[in-house]
């Protein structure tokens, strides 16, 4: 009996009224945990019942403490039928069980309905007392710390990184169970919340224990997915990265901890130095496979089934040279791709699998086995890195397969089975294997994929699906990298020998760039040539990446966001046929993105994509690609030649006349691009190559004299010497004139193309835009952010489109988005949208479905054009901080309306003035330091006790530091109404249910004690409508790390109370 | 581009002070919108009409969502639904509440039932405020009156507390709930040159001086009032009955002399309208006492403004008083009430005489 938990239900408030003839309500509530429920008393006829209930008492296994959620009912008493159901909460206790986290759970919770959404508030209080488990059987996993973020979390260190985790359950939807034809909608909904809850925290617990097994305590990245596959079922599956986390004692906690360099790293590392990896003898065959020099070309046509789609004569990057498609209708047993290593590790991994369901003894023989899986699977989800970490950069590795799911339709989960919501447990053994043959065949791609870039690791690795009646498409995406193995766990990687790499000093600044893999055998056409910034090793001359980009890169100027849109028709079919269709079809889609990527970049006089994120869905007639990435100009690669036009027909003067228009048009974007983007890098060399020349050959000789360089290596080095040194002057702009990169005018498609390149938006000006977590050029943020998420569907209506026309249609779908968020968040300039994650969907047949969550972020414009030397905040933008918590309603007033607020409403000024001074009163008064328990004030001002909490889909938020992390936020909720109109109609409903959630997210942080939520996403809107019955259904899954922060001036929490705006006093700090 | 669906919904909400007043005057969306683009919103960030389109519709959605919070500000304070911060909050409801003169004009002093409702659809085509304000304006009315009718303590205070309202808004509000409370006649065409800030300023003097809240724990001139509610919606009906007293200024023939006497002497070379002052002096005493006396009945009280005006300001304007001269001879007519040496009623015509010399002071437009 290892935990106990203690519930109390103190009050409720705003209650709807239940009761029509006295306007009033009797409520009571259930408290329900595993299949024990208690109850309160009824409290009669009030909105604002007070229970103040004694502590509930559940005794349970702490394997049910994380998977099971705490079930809060509020109901409304009558004695004469039924009692109504007002509706629930559910609490994750999971937080609680480590005691890094948080100790108490209390708070204002939303009581939601999935027909009427909220209605009212309860106060909940929730206690865990875990007993000291010495069981090593156990199921459990409490204790394990799991992150969202995907870099190695503020005030914690990395003492090692373990590698990949993975883990899926399945289990039949509730919602297509025959119980569902005569259960009400509100039933069937709760049951699949329920069950979508509990699948969550079992897969948590699953892969906490495989964590544990490998000897780490953390998930960091940890990326959880739903697949709402219909009929064949629910698949929830997640993966992360394992690592041993030390928490960074308070004391030394400012935010310059976070990049702990690893040479201070503990003695823990020091056992596990690089030589070591040499003397690793455990695994055989894949040491076979990369103990060489890497020559990965031979690796390189990794599937049968689909031909390399490209073409040597096009411009190419690793990107599309490693995507490739496998339709696979028939379960392989053989790995498609991956060679012998992928054979000979499937049936061990499965058995490593069965030996820790059954709780293996022996601890050693489990988790070598273990250590082998994550070696099987080299994989980070991480994007961003500690220093020294990342050391070579190959590109990006995606693979996708399409499948039919009917054809793994399992029998243990026929249709004639009655629904037992516990049942799942007996059949996952079973099921999941189908599921996870599949993704381990294309996690085998990535891996030779990467293997062909010559990179041990694959970084920035996620996993997505999308799915349309029976055919899915799994997708996966990462960034070849070299991994610096002094943080890993030996043997973590496939580091055969000692590789020199890690000796070569590259700067840190460019050394990323510098190509993983042999230049006389290259994985694909690219052209090559010398690091512009220490000249010394080979760089491509594109770099495609999924990470973000690494805080010491040199880069040149801002970066901005770049997106490729394509839409593809597709015939309505069914199954195979279907399947076949759609994987046809796939390699041209990447193709195309990828060339729209390459124009776009070129467009815009960069040379480096960072956090690329490719994807495909399908619709019934239709296939939608959207590529995202920010592109960056890398100080270290060279310039991006420009676009030339050239036309087919020669002799068509009208023509020529034609070509030589968009050859203008290009050429002023062009130079119109680099000044906005502030891309001006040849001065940087030509302004005194005799300085460089001499930094140069210091360098060289520097490493000339390092121990054991390859012969190769050393050549090459002195060839970077003699090149650099006489002629400098061929690092001018002249370059790109040499490789300029040509599109071909042959067809009306082609001038369509160059046109829709053509017209994309520019940004207004105050603006900039990324898909990262850094915006490349901005470095002095203030405080001020905005988390919105918007959601768009459009409806086609012309029943016969061309590819054209919606390509036309989606690219205006997206770039209208982009407009109105510019619009919207206007009163913010100057701003970043930072983190702008587009999904897309294809809902039905005649729908396009984006969905869009990004955080906008000012920053201080004066300084933008260089990275400050220590403390970007000045005193000014403190000043502004407090007082624009909410910056941009405060500039909406002066700016909009200001004559008509003063003379209406004069008053309102004095009101505020007087809150303000009786709060920064009451913040003055002496508060006890070091504490997390005290921003959980019950005091308000005005009877208001409500917490700010900030979100941001990004890991920090800017002018703050986390000094807590109090667990992960991971939620799903179903909304539907059979009253649509009422509701205000498609937009109306979705719009209160999307504030409905982001409230439910904000009370349960502030019930944690947190006031804000880092590396927010929403990873699932599933948006369905039937307007002639007057309903609509929708599904919306979230996910975060719940934090508390501080200011980074500030010693003690952030004021978190929405009456208090502080002033003064902390300005006197600084 | 028109959109099945569209919606923008951010952390803090976000909400645009001109649209917040767009939809607070009921335009329609695609009114709103058109005003929006001559205003010239669309040059500031590139925006095309969709954009406009689109921003407005995620804003009135947002109000909407909102109103019904609005009906009672203290909630907007502690719901979980939107996150505004508290400036953003006192905003919101300040302009919820806020009224347009002309509209108040023509519901103040009437019954706010739904006979009243039904009518709005005339007063909105009169004073060319939308119908769709119009009802929020006088539900507003309509709901604070509900709430503080039966309220115990200072009418001002509780409405700032209950609706979070300015001080200034509160008396506005406390002037309407008492005008409807009390009925007063204020519709009738003598009246029509008063605004609303005329009667909003008297109501204030009547509920300071008149009502039972006025003289509060201040002045227990008896043991019996103790234990009546400290209300200050209805006038002091024991300071009415009182006021009968006053009537012996014009029934005794000596007193009423004495008076004028002492007036005129006062007033005598201050003023070129002291001719007019001295042969109008009984008359405007007559009419003064008169309308004193009558406020016991609830009849006369709703004519209280329109006996003032027909009483005293018409008489003095046909004889082209000035304000100046206005205020002289209240002065001294208050004033010289005291040194009548058999007028007992001393506490009772200053609280008579101090109200309606301020009105009569606000009402006599030049």
């Amino acid at each position: 009996m290892p935990g106990k938990l203690k519930a109390k239900i103190v009050a409720g408030r705003h209650l709807p009224v239940m009761d029509r003839a006295s306007d009033l309500t009797d409520a009571f509530v259930e408290v329900k945990f595993g299949n024990t429920t208690f109850k309160t008393d009824v409290c009669p006829k009030s909105l604002n019942p007070q229970w103040n209930s004694e502590w509930f008492k559940f005794e349970v296994d702490d394997e049910d403490l994380q998977d099971e959620p705490l079930q809060v009912t509020v109901l409304d008493h009558d004695t004469y039928s039924a009692n109504d159901a007002i509706g629930k909460v559910y609490i994750d206790i999971d937080p609680l069980l480590c005691n890094e986290a948080a100790s108490v759970i209390s708070g204002w919770f939303p009581i939601y309905d999935t027909i009427h959404g909220i209605r009212g508030e309860i106060n909940v209080l929730v206690k865990v007392e875990l007993f000291n488990d010495l069981n090593r059987f156990r199921q459990s996993s409490c204790g394990v710390k799991f992150f969202c973020t995907t870099s190695i979390p503020r005030c914690y260190r990395a003492a090692m990184v373990h590698g990949f985790v993975e883990e899926l359950v399945v289990n039949e939807d509730p919602e297509y169970q025959w119980i569902d034809r005569i259960r009400t909608p509100r039933a069937s909904n709760e049951a699949r919340q329920r069950l979508i809850s509990l699948m969550s925290g079992e897969l948590q617990r699953k892969i906490g224990l495989k964590v544990l097994e490998m000897g780490g305590n953390a998930v960091v990245g940890y990326l959880q997915c739903f697949d709402l596959e219909g009929e064949s079922g629910l698949v929830v599956r997640a993966i992360g990265t394992a690592c041993t986390l030390d928490k960074l004692s308070s004391g030394s906690a400012p935010n310059t901890a976070t990049h702990t360099h690893p040479n201070t790293a503990p003695a823990s590392n020091a056992c596990n130095s690089p030589s070591k990896d040499g003397k690793e003898p455990v695994f055989g065959e894949d040491l076979l496979s990369s103990s060489g020099p890497p020559t990965p070309f031979r690796a390189l046509p990794t599937s049968s089934s689909s031909p390399p789609p490209l073409s040597p004569s096009k411009p190419c990057s690793r990107q599309s040279s490693s995507s490739d498609t496998d339709l696979s209708l028939t379960p392989k047993t053989g790995m498609g791709s991956g060679g012998s290593a992928g054979k000979e590790a499937g049936p061990l991994k499965t058995l490593l699998r069965q030996q820790t369901q059954t709780a293996l003894e022996q601890r050693g023989a489990s988790s070598s086995g273990l250590l082998l899986n994550a070696r099987e699977f080299p994989f980070f989800t991480l994007t961003s890195f500690p220093p020294g970490f990342l050391v070579h950069v190959g590109g990006v590795v995606s693979a996708r397969s399409v499948k039919l799911l009917d054809r793994i339709h399992n029998p243990a989960l026929g249709n004639t089975r009655s629904y037992k919501l516990l049942d799942w447990n007996s059949v996952t053994a079973d099921e999941p294997e189908t599921r996870d043959a599949w993704w381990e065949e294309i996690r085998q791609e990535i891996k030779s994929h990467a293997k062909a870039l010559g990179c041990h690791a694959v970084v920035g690795y996620s996993e997505s699906t999308s799915i349309c009646e029976e055919v899915c498409i799994l997708s996966a995406s990462g960034t070849a990298a070299i991994l610096n193995p002094r943080y890993m766990r030996e043997g973590c990687l496939d580091i055969g020998i000692v590789d020199h790499r890690f000796e070569d000093p590259s700067p840190p600044s460019c050394g990323f760039c510098h190509i993983p893999y042999d230049e006389l055998n290259m994985p694909f056409p690219t052209q090559l040539t010398y690091c512009y910034h220490c000249r010394r090793q080979k760089v491509p001359d594109v770099l495609f990446t999924t990470i973000d980009l690494p805080p010491e890169a040199a880069v040149t100027g801002k970066g901005c966001l770049i997106q490729a849109r394509l839409c593809r028709l597709k015939k309505k079919a069914q199954g195979e046929v279907n399947a076949t269709a759609i994987s046809n079809l796939l390699p041209f889609m990447e193709y195309e993105l990828h060339t729209q990527l390459m124009n776009k970049l070129k467009l815009r006089s960069m040379n480096a994509l960072f956090g690329l994120r490719i994807q495909i869905s399908i619709g019934e007639n239709m296939l939608l690609g959207l590529a995202s990435a920010t592109g960056v100009y890398l100080t270290a690669l060279p310039a991006p030649g420009g676009i030339q036009i050239a036309g087919k027909t020669p002799g068509d003067l009208s023509n020529e006349h034609h070509i030589l228009t968009i050859q203008k048009r290009i050429n002023d974007t062009i130079a119109k691009n680099k000044e906005i983007y502030q891309i001006n890098p040849p001065k940087l060399f030509a302004l005194d190559p005799e300085v460089f020349c001499g930094t140069n050959m210091e360098l060289t000789e520097e490493v000339v004299g390092s121990p054991i360089p390859e012969p190769r290596q050393r050549s090459r080095l002195f060839r970077s010497h003699s090149e650099s040194s006489d002629e400098v002057s061929e690092l001018d702009l002249s370059h790109g004139k040499k490789d300029a990169f040509v599109l071909e005018i042959d067809d009306t498609d082609a001038v369509e193309d160059i046109h829709s390149l053509l017209t994309d938006a520019t940004i207004p000006t105050g603006f900039n835009s990324c898909n990262t977590e850094i915006m490349p050029g901005i470095y002095n943020w203030t405080s001020a952010v905005q988390m919105f998420t918007s959601v768009r569907v459009f409806r086609l209506s012309n029943a016969n489109l061309t590819n054209q026309g919606l390509n036309k249609i989606f690219t205006d779908l997206c770039e209208n988005l982009l407009k109105s968020f510019y619009f919207k968040l206007r009163s913010m300039i100057p701003c970043c949208l930072c983190h702008l994650n587009f999904t897309v969907a294809v809902p039905e047949e005649e729908l396009i479905q984006v969905a869009v969550t990004a955080v906008a972020m000012t920053y201080d414009k004066d300084q933008t054009q260089e990275k400050p030397a220590e403390k970007p905040i000045t005193k000014g933008c403190i000043e502004t901080e407090e007082q624009l918590q909410f910056p941009m309603e405060l500039c909406a007033d002066s700016s909009s309306t200001n004559t008509q607020l003063s003379s209406k409403i004069s008053g309102v000024q004095e009101t505020t003035n007087v809150s303000s001074r009786v709060s920064s009163l009451e913040r003055s008064s002496p508060v006890p330091d070091g504490r997390s328990r005290s921003l959980r004030s019950t005091r308000g001002f005005g009877g208001s006790s409500v917490t700010v909490v900030k979100m941001t889909p990004l890991s920090f938020l800017p002018g703050t530091r986390i000094i807590k992390y109090l667990g992960i936020i991971n939620m799903f909720f179903i909304r539907e109404t059979t009253s649509l109109r009422e509701e205000g109609g498609v937009s109306g409903f979705l719009h209160s249910f999307i504030a409905e959630v982001f409230a439910m997210v904000r009370a349960h942080v502030a019930a944690l004690g947190g006031n804000a939520v880092v590396s927010y996403s929403m990873k699932e809107c599933v948006f369905m409508e039937n307007p002639n019955k007057n309903q609509a259904q929708c599904l919306i899954n979230v996910s975060g790390d719940a934090v508390i922060c501080v200011r980074e001036t500030d010693q003690e929490p952030v004021p978190s109370n929405i009456g208090q705006t502080c002033t003064s006093e902390t300005d006197g700090a600084t | 581009m028109a959109m099945e669906l569209d919606v923008f919904v951010g952390n803090t909400t976000i909400m645009d002070e001109e649209v917040y007043q767009l939809w607070l005057d009921g335009y329609t969306v695609s009114d709103a919108v058109k005003v929006r683009m001559e205003g010239g919103v669309m040059e500031e960030c590139e925006a095309s009409a969709d954009v406009l389109l689109s921003d407005t519709m995620d804003q009135y959605r947002t109000f909407q969502m909102c109103e019904r919070l609005l009906y009672s500000p203290a909630k907007l304070a502690n719901q979980l639904l939107f996150q505004i911060p508290p400036h953003r909050q006192a905003i919101l409801i300040e302009r919820y509440y806020a009224f347009d003169d002309a509209f108040v004009r023509e519901v103040l002093g009437k019954k706010l039932s739904k006979g009243t409702k039904k009518d709005l659809d005339d007063i909105s085509a009169k004073t060319n405020v939308t119908l769709k304000s119009c009802r929020r304006q006088f539900d507003n009315f309509k709901r604070v009156f509900k709430v503080v009718e039966e309220l115990k303590g200072p009418l001002v205070e509780n409405i700032r507390q209950h609706f979070l309202l300015s001080d200034k808004l509160a008396r506005d509000y406390a002037a309407i709930v008492f005008f409807a409370n009390n009925r007063f006649e204020t519709g009738k065409r003598k009246l029509q040159y008063l605004t609303f800030q005329d009667f909003a300023f008297c109501a204030g003097q009547l509920i300071n001086n008149w009502t039972v809240g006025a003289v509060g724990e201040q002045i227990p001139t008896d043991h019996q009032r103790s234990f009546r509610f400290y209300m200050d919606v209805d006038l002091d009906k024991e300071f009415l009955q009182e006021l009968k007293e006053l009537k012996i200024l014009i029934t005794d023939k000596d007193l009423l002399d004495q008076h004028k006497s002492l007036v005129c002497t006062a007033l005598r070379g201050k003023t070129k309208a002291f001719n007019e002052m001295e042969a109008n002096f009984k008359n405007l005493s007559r009419g003064l006492v008169n309308i004193a006396a009558k406020l016991t009945n609830t009849k006369d009280v709703r004519d209280f403004f329109i006996d003032l005006v027909e009483k005293f300001i018409e008489p003095c304007r046909s004889d082209r008083w000035t304000a100046a001269d206005m205020k002289l001879y209240l002065t001294h007519y208050t004033n010289s009430a005291h040194i009548l040496d058999t007028f007992k009623h001393q506490v009772v015509w200053d609280r008579y005489m101090g109200v309606i010399k301020s009105c009569i002071f606000k009402m006599f437009h030049d």
